[in-house]
């Protein structure tokens, strides 16, 4: 009788291994068909109208010119009258050509009446809105004690998702049916409420998404374009293909709040943490701001307060990126503590070590210290604030710690097994990437003790059972429980089948290489196809839930990480520029189920963290409201060039296994910053208080620091 | 295009309407040869567009004719008209690499080059370099160190990667580092590249 426990170390074949992802071939070659790539018979191809005002009235809106277009076959208009940011939608046409529908774009007239805009975000006196309050402790009572209080101001910029694939969608009607395929991290709940949106009943829109070229927390819903497809599709009779242009990419389509902050900290000579004030500020655009958790990871200091103040600004809304507000939190506590532990002269590892008390999992936390400074050459290579090697290049290092949760979602699988011993897995999730595909493949090959390519996976569509979204590092949870369950308990229906064969009950059977066998004498055995055939004429399928709670009682899930970085960089001080000599990033999730993919999801997220630390910014122009770099020259992502050496280490094995699948997508993007940060501070002497680290930022602080050669 | 001058103006300099200039003028200065854009020409001192005219591309080998506009890049005949759709959108502006073909065997970006440019030349895309059952080592290289996640800047890397190694069979993680800098990836997965690339010189490349 198979059992859902996660097998023991020795009886894993695939669980742990380095394998590669399974959907590698078609993504290498080119054949895998992306959202964007879907191209249907008839189908036209839609351009939309966006404001150039940050706020304006819209006061008419003409399309007769673009209607007048030979190939123009469909227009939309908005009904709303206000613009709220430049870039936003307010008009789209569809047309046989891409070429076409661009001109038509461009013959619509829309008339605005320009209102005030407001696009600052670096004010805290700016904020409308109600401050958020934390205070616990007695924090002023705790500033009075300690040996010394360190105040700095710090700020993270807005930063865009830039998924290489934009936003979009290619939109069908047929009999009454709304088929979507949708760029999506959202399969089985993309489509929710979109049947209001476009007049059509919920039950018969079928969503697909088989292949999508980033999310990172941006594409869980249909969006206004998806309405506008779905409504130029019905309106024309045909498929309609809307992607957004880059420049609507950057704009409109995501981005992380800003988060600048003045931070007080209070502090023993020996380095033991007092006190955490800080106050912080920062916009989200036209969505929502939460203040970011400061101090981040240290939450068990028993003094701190946290005043929060959001700015409305007239830019596109912010949504979830990798990891919310962990980033900028992080960031901002990190530095303010490397600049208490370079006041105190203490050294920064040995402060971090000391506080690590102050933390959810001090003896990870100090354990993956430990690792990240034997990989790093931290006691070869450490040096108080300020390298005083001579000449223009200063290198330093610095360090940062981070957490996460990462229970699985809720997921459904429907696993099959034929008569002909063929096997597949059906559930609506999808893969960003991160090797949800691979993922299922191998907890259902393990399960069946079959080889990976006897299984076949299949995800991607709303049709399949539902599946959670891809948010906050939940789906290799998620899917992995939901598949385990529902192949062991395929498995045991073959097991009963195969019991008269074998002249033994269900309960003294097991499937391992490829076989049917008895557990306590193992030469009692039929080949796999053997067994199924038993099945006669009617395959098995049986359907596994995911329910988090239960899952996580179980062991087969768990939450909550921890993961220390280590960054290794040169400066230059006369240019200002940055480079990346070496990363390390050390981090645990609980039971790996394919080390190659995991591995690569903590390589991305460190060359994700370097270009946000050097590159990224949404820098907006104060007077028209407009972002001044919604392309991909000027908002510059990390080149092959950029990154340096880099390192990683799962923290796995005993003691880490044993607590079941735990997400891993979010957590390694949250540090880079602040080692990066505090890295560059170590190795110029001073600190450099805003991301990005560019050439003019450095070179001011070194200015205003009195530094400048 | 969404950019203000493009949606307002609807006779403005468009990025594509300067495109067009372009090439109309590589045209006349002698780069093409196609006769059947010398016989437009001809007809309509030096003018060509803005109505269809056709155009034949040599394609992975295949000659493939089709009617174009003048205006349509060579990215966009490929992924919208001849169903190649493994070079990518997604810069739209020669910046990020996605879009990477080879053009008699260099690689280009197909975004910023007018199909008609293409005419007479060796067109080769990812779907010409190898299969999903019969990869090239370079592909091979990217699914054995994990040298892609959502792989949508990958068909555009395999492709300059694979000109790459052609160029430098011996090829130094310096040197990947320095001859890559044409392509981006949102995802981070120049590590696992690094490694491919290398790899794939060391086997022979494409």
């Amino acid at each position: 009788m198979a059992k859902v426990d996660w097998p023991a170390p020795e009886k894993r074949s695939l669980i742990g291994k380095r394998i590669d992802r399974i959907d590698g071939p078609m993504k290498a070659t080119g054949a895998a068909k992306y959202s964007y790539d879907i191209n249907r018979p008839g189908m036209l191809w839609a351009k939309v109208v966006t404001s150039p005002y940050a706020h304006a009235e819209v006061t008419n809106i003409d399309t007769s010119a673009a209607e007048a277009l030979p190939g123009v076959k469909g227009v939309w208009r908005d009904t709303e009258k206000e613009a709220r940011y430049a870039g936003e939608i307010v008009a789209a046409v569809a047309a046989v050509t891409e070429e076409i529908a661009e001109e038509a774009a461009r013959l619509v007239k829309v008339d605005y009446k320009p209102l005030e805009h407001q696009v600052v975000d670096t004010d805290p006196a700016l904020s409308k809105e109600k401050p958020s309050k934390k205070d616990q402790g007695n924090v002023d009572e705790a500033f009075g004690k300690a040996d010394k209080v360190v105040e700095g101001e710090y700020g993270i910029p807005v930063i865009t998702h830039c998924c290489l694939e934009s936003h979009g969608q290619v939109t069908e009607v047929r009999d009454g049916e709304l088929y979507v395929w949708p760029s999506t991290q959202n399969v089985s709940r993309y489509s929710d409420r979109l049947g209001e949106a476009v007049g059509v009943d919920q039950n018969k829109i079928h969503v697909e998404c088989q292949y999508m070229g980033g999310g990172f927390g941006s594409k869980f819903n249909f969006d206004k374009w998806g309405s506008i497809g779905g409504l130029l599709a019905k309106q024309t009779g045909r498929p309609v293909k809307l992607l957004l242009e880059r420049d609507l990419e950057l704009m409109t389509a995501g981005n992380r709040p800003s988060a600048f902050a003045k931070i007080k900290v209070g502090a023993q000579k020996d380095g033991t943490l007092m006190a955490v004030e800080a106050e912080v500020w920062g916009t989200g655009g036209m969505g929502g701001y939460g203040a970011p958790p400061i101090p981040y990871v240290f939450t068990k200091l028993p003094n701190t307060r946290l005043t929060g103040k959001g700015i409305r600004t007239n830019r596109g809304g912010q949504r979830a990126w990798r990891a919310p507000n962990h980033p900028q939190g992080c960031f901002l506590t990190m530095s303010a503590l490397a600049d208490t532990a370079a006041a105190l002269n203490i050294d920064e590892l040995e402060f971090f070590l000391k506080n690590v008390s102050l933390t959810d999992r001090p003896t990870v936390y100090a354990e993956e210290l430990k690792i990240a400074a034997d990989l790093i050459g931290y006691r070869k290579k450490a040096h108080p604030r300020g390298d005083p090697t001579p000449g223009p290049v200063k290198r330093g290092l610095g360090m940062s710690i981070h957490t996460w949760g990462g229970r699985g979602h809720p997921s459904e699988c429907d696993v099959t097994i034929n008569p002909d011993g063929s096997v597949e897995a059906k559930l609506g999730s999808q893969d960003l990437g991160s090797g949800t595909r691979t993922v299922i493949n191998i907890v259902v090959a393990e399960t069946l003790g079959l080889p990976l390519e006897a299984v076949k996976v299949q995800i991607g569509k709303s049709d399949y059972p539902p599946s959670g979204g891809s948010g906050g590092s939940t789906t290799v949870g998620g899917v992995s429980v939901s598949s385990r369950l529902a192949a062991t308990a395929a498995l045991n229906a073959l097991l009963e089948a195969a019991g008269p064969k074998l002249g033994t009950t269900v309960d003294n059977l097991e499937a391992a290489g490829g076989e049917i066998r008895q557990s306590d004498k193992p030469e009692n055995k039929i080949a796999w196809k053997e067994a199924c055939a038993l099945l006669g004429v009617n395959p098995v399928t049986k359907r596994g839930t995911n329910n988090p709670g239960e899952s996580q009682k179980q062991h087969l899930i768990d939450d909550g990480v921890g993961g220390a970085q280590m960054a290794d960089v040169s400066v230059d001080v006369e240019t200002g520029i940055v480079t990346i000599n070496e990363m390390v990033a050390v981090q645990d999730c609980g039971l790996i189920i394919d080390l190659k993919t995991a591995e690569s999801q903590v390589y991305g997220a460190l060359i994700m963290g370097i270009t946000y630390a050097l590159f990224e910014e949404a820098v907006y122009d104060t007077k028209t409201g407009r972002m001044l770099n919604a392309d991909m020259e000027f908002y510059r992502l990390a080149g092959i060039q950029d990154v340096g050496q880099l390192k990683v280490h799962m923290m796995s094995g005993q003691g880490y296994d044993e607590r079941g699948v735990i997400g891993l997508g979010e957590p390694p993007v949250i540090s880079p910053g602040a080692a990066i940060a505090n890295a560059v501070a170590n190795a110029v002497g001073l600190r450099v208080p805003h991301l990005p680290l560019t050439p003019d930022r450095v070179i001011a602080a070194l200015q205003k620091g009195g530094k400048l050669a | 295009m969404s950019d203000e001058s493009d949606t307002s103006k609807p006779a403005g300099l468009s990025r594509r309407g300067f495109l067009k200039g372009l090439g109309v003028g590589s045209v006349a200065t002698g780069l093409l040869s196609p006769v059947s854009l010398k016989e437009a020409l001809a007809k309509e001192s030096g003018v060509v567009g803005p109505g269809e005219l056709p155009v034949t591309l040599k394609i992975n080998g295949q000659s493939r004719s089709l009617n174009l506009e003048p205006r349509v890049t060579l990215l966009d005949a490929l992924r919208n008209r001849l169903e190649l759709t493994g070079c990518k959108k997604v810069c739209d502006r020669g910046t990020c690499g996605a879009c990477t073909v080879l053009v008699d065997g260099q690689p280009a970006y197909s975004c910023s080059m007018l199909a008609l440019e293409a005419e007479g030349r060796e067109i080769t895309t990812i779907e010409g370099l190898g299969t999903p059952e019969r990869m090239n080592e370079v592909q091979k290289a990217f699914v054995h160190h994990d040298a892609q996640q959502c792989g949508f800047c990958t068909p555009g890397f395999v492709v300059a990667c694979t000109a790459f190694v052609r160029n430098h069979p011996n090829a130094t993680l310096e040197q990947v580092r320095a001859g890559l800098g044409g392509n981006l990836c949102r995802c981070g997965t120049y590590a696992g590249m690094m490694l491919a690339v290398v790899d794939a010189a060391k086997k022979g490349g494409g």
